[in-house]
């Protein structure tokens, strides 16, 4: 699948697409893969998003959803943008899912 | 040290307001992020993984403690109670929010401190010996050049969009403990038949392309000292590459053109600039020695009470001759066992500030070694001093061991690393420490990059490592036999590279061989040269 990420132009923070607008949290994150059915495309998005100023520096990338329901970001880099710094937890996004941590390395 | 004067202020008065408005053209949509990303970073405001990163210069790494105290705040009030100090002498808060942005700036300016030319293609904060004005080995304080060149070096307007950043280390003694050849150009300031003079290196640097800077001149007259430095920077901006940014450093330039035709360029510019009259006048290099003078030494006891073996390990390893001998200076660790290189917190900060004002003359430094210095201690004042930074979590003693590892943010908040660098300082500082290895080791300086940035300095460890993504996977390349120090040389890669896992046991290995091999009082960086890189590899890879 593919997700759209980027920084939120304020305050910096990591935000996910979720269909209709930008969420902390990756497990919000929809796939925007197949503009086939008319829906709108990741660059579509993304220029609307960033001209609106929702997000900034913001780019698509693969991502898969594991079996618990988790989207998964492919890359190392994101993974860890996902969750936070994995030196510092305690600054870290908190999410719901335990295993969190788990599949970021 | 030094104090802004009115046109310092006036300056710095008037960039935080600029930004201000350019800050807040972006937010209103007046500016895209095309636009705003060179303003922002011209503020040194980056946009890193989790949020943006605003590095603070502290030129030649020299602060006083209600700067100290500022930098607390900030961390605080604005970031998340902490800061990171850097391998160039400056701080960076890595939470940092736009809006906020320009009032951190103007926070700043009250205490005379900024974060211009921290980032892009100019002349970067000007780094220098963390023991200058203290060590007993200095020719001079190399601070007043150094603090001569930042003045040259701010807003200059041909030198704002260079080739590439451009970085000067400026030092006094023989010993380097700035790295010196490394940067891009490398200032020693001697004295030859009476006569102060700066001599002169230039092509050095770390990155993807190591070089060591070679000597361009052996004597510059203090009369001549800004102007040869302009022409060393109006060569490169002249011929330095701009088609490729990887190619752009001017320690290509003078790869490509050869020392001596680089050499040859600069004098034949800096005849001409010579004629052009751009030096400053020698009373303004007095005016700003001044600044510098030595604080009102008094004699008092030149040894400590030993009894207390923790206080005595810390002194033999956290301390550093003075030139006067009634005083050290005493190195603060920011490297605890399992922590991470170079972060304090606010709190900590707040303790530095108030150990500097009570014992320090108030005055601090920011080593390049990710550490902070009081540079003035009284030896009769030593115990109390390491009784205050031990219970705030600063007592280490492991100044120059393996736990006094350099590490950059790596992949836990770089948006260049291609791996975690702070893990690994971790785990092998705790490895050593549990093992009581450290002690047995002895100096043993090791530096890690989590890409070929090396922002971590890992070219110059004796042991370095390389983070790298090998298919998406963290890999470790492992070097060897690198030094930044008077005997500068640059590591060689071991072989092929390790899982994390992997790297750790690495270095246990290699330090093993180290200690089989080693002669009496030999370091392990000598021990390398003198046997070489097999024996290393072959209990790494065998």
């Amino acid at each position: 699948m593919k997700i759209l990420t980027g920084n939120d132009l304020r305050s910096g923070a990591v935000t996910w697409w979720n269909g209709s607008g930008w969420s902390l949290f990756v497990d919000d994150a929809v796939d925007v893969g197949d503009a086939s059915n008319g829906s709108e495309g990741a660059e579509e998005i993304l220029a609307r998003e960033q001209a609106a100023r929702r997000v900034n520096a913001a780019y698509a990338i693969e991502a898969s959803i594991d079996a618990s329901g988790h989207v998964r970001p492919a890359h190392i880099k994101d993974r860890v943008r996902a969750l936070g710094p994995t030196v510092r937890r305690d600054l870290g996004v908190t999410t719901a899912d335990k295993t969190g941590w788990d599949w970021v390395i | 040290m030094y104090r802004y004067d009115q046109y310092d202020q006036a300056m710095v008065d008037a960039r935080v307001e600029e930004f201000r408005d350019q800050a807040r053209r972006r937010l209103e949509g007046k500016l895209t992020e095309d636009q705003f990303k060179p303003l922002r970073l011209m503020n040194g405001l980056y946009l890193q993984l989790h949020a943006y990163m605003l590095r603070v210069a502290i030129p030649y790494g020299t602060l006083d403690a209600r700067q100290m105290e500022m930098l607390s705040h900030i961390a605080d009030k604005y970031d998340r109670g902490y800061g990171h100090f850097t391998t160039r002498q400056n701080i960076q808060y890595n939470w940092i929010k736009l809006e906020d942005a320009a009032d951190i700036l103007a926070d700043l300016a009250t205490v005379e401190m900024h974060a211009i030319q921290t980032s892009g293609n100019c002349i970067r904060n000007i780094s220098s010996d963390h023991f200058a004005g203290a060590a007993a080995d200095e020719v001079v304080d190399p601070r007043p050049y150094a603090e001569l060149m930042r003045q040259w070096s701010s807003f200059h307007p041909e030198f704002t969009y260079l080739p590439r950043k451009f970085k000067i280390a400026v030092i006094a003694s023989e010993k380097d403990r700035a790295a010196m050849r490394l940067h891009d150009i490398g200032v020693r300031i001697i004295k030859r038949d009476g006569e102060v003079g700066a001599q002169f290196y230039a092509g050095g640097g770390m990155g993807r392309t190591p070089m060591i800077a070679p000597m361009i001149r052996d004597f510059v007259p203090l009369d001549q000292f800004i102007t040869y430095a302009e022409a060393c920077l109006r060569v490169y901006n002249r011929y330095g590459r701009r088609d490729n940014k990887y190619k752009a450093r001017i320690k290509i330039l003078v790869h490509e053109l050869g020392a001596a035709e680089y050499i040859r360029q600069v004098e034949e510019e800096f005849a001409h600039m010579l004629t052009v009259g751009v030096e400053p006048p020698r009373e303004e290099l007095a005016r700003i020695a001044e600044y510098f003078a030595p604080p009102a030494f008094v004699d008092g006891p030149k040894t400590v009470d030993r009894s207390d073996p923790d206080f005595a390990l810390w002194v033999d390893r956290n301390t550093h001759r003075h030139k006067h001998d009634a005083y050290v200076s005493a190195v603060i660790s920011l490297k605890p066992a399992g922590g991470i290189p170079g972060d304090a917190t606010s709190e900590q900060m707040r303790i530095v500030a108030k150990l500097a004002r009570e014992y320090s003359f108030d005055e601090l430094r920011v080593m390049h070694t990710q550490n902070l210095l009081l540079p003035h201690v009284r030896i009769a004042d030593l115990h109390a001093v390491w009784t205050a930074l031990d219970e705030a979590g600063l007592g280490a003693a492991n100044m120059d061991t393996i736990e006094d590892i350099i590490a950059c943010p790596g992949l836990d908040y770089c948006s260049l690393a291609n791996a975690r660098s702070i893990p690994l300082a971790q785990r092998i500082s705790e490895r050593f420490a549990e093992t009581g290895r450290t002690e047995v080791v002895g100096e043993l300086k090791l530096k890690i990059s989590g890409c070929i940035n090396a922002c971590g300095h890992h070219h110059a460890g004796h042991i370095g490592i390389l983070g790298v993504d090998k298919k998406g996977k963290e890999n470790f390349q492992l070097s060897l036999g690198g030094s930044e120090a008077e005997d500068v040389s640059l590591a060689k890669i071991t072989g092929p590279g390790f899982d994390e896992d992997g790297v750790v046991a690495a270095v246990e290995k290699v330090t093993d061989v180290y200690l089989a091999s080693r002669t009496e009082g030999e370091r392990f960086l000598d021990t390398y040269r003198r046997i070489g890189m097999e024996p290393f590899k072959e209990a790494l890879y065998d």
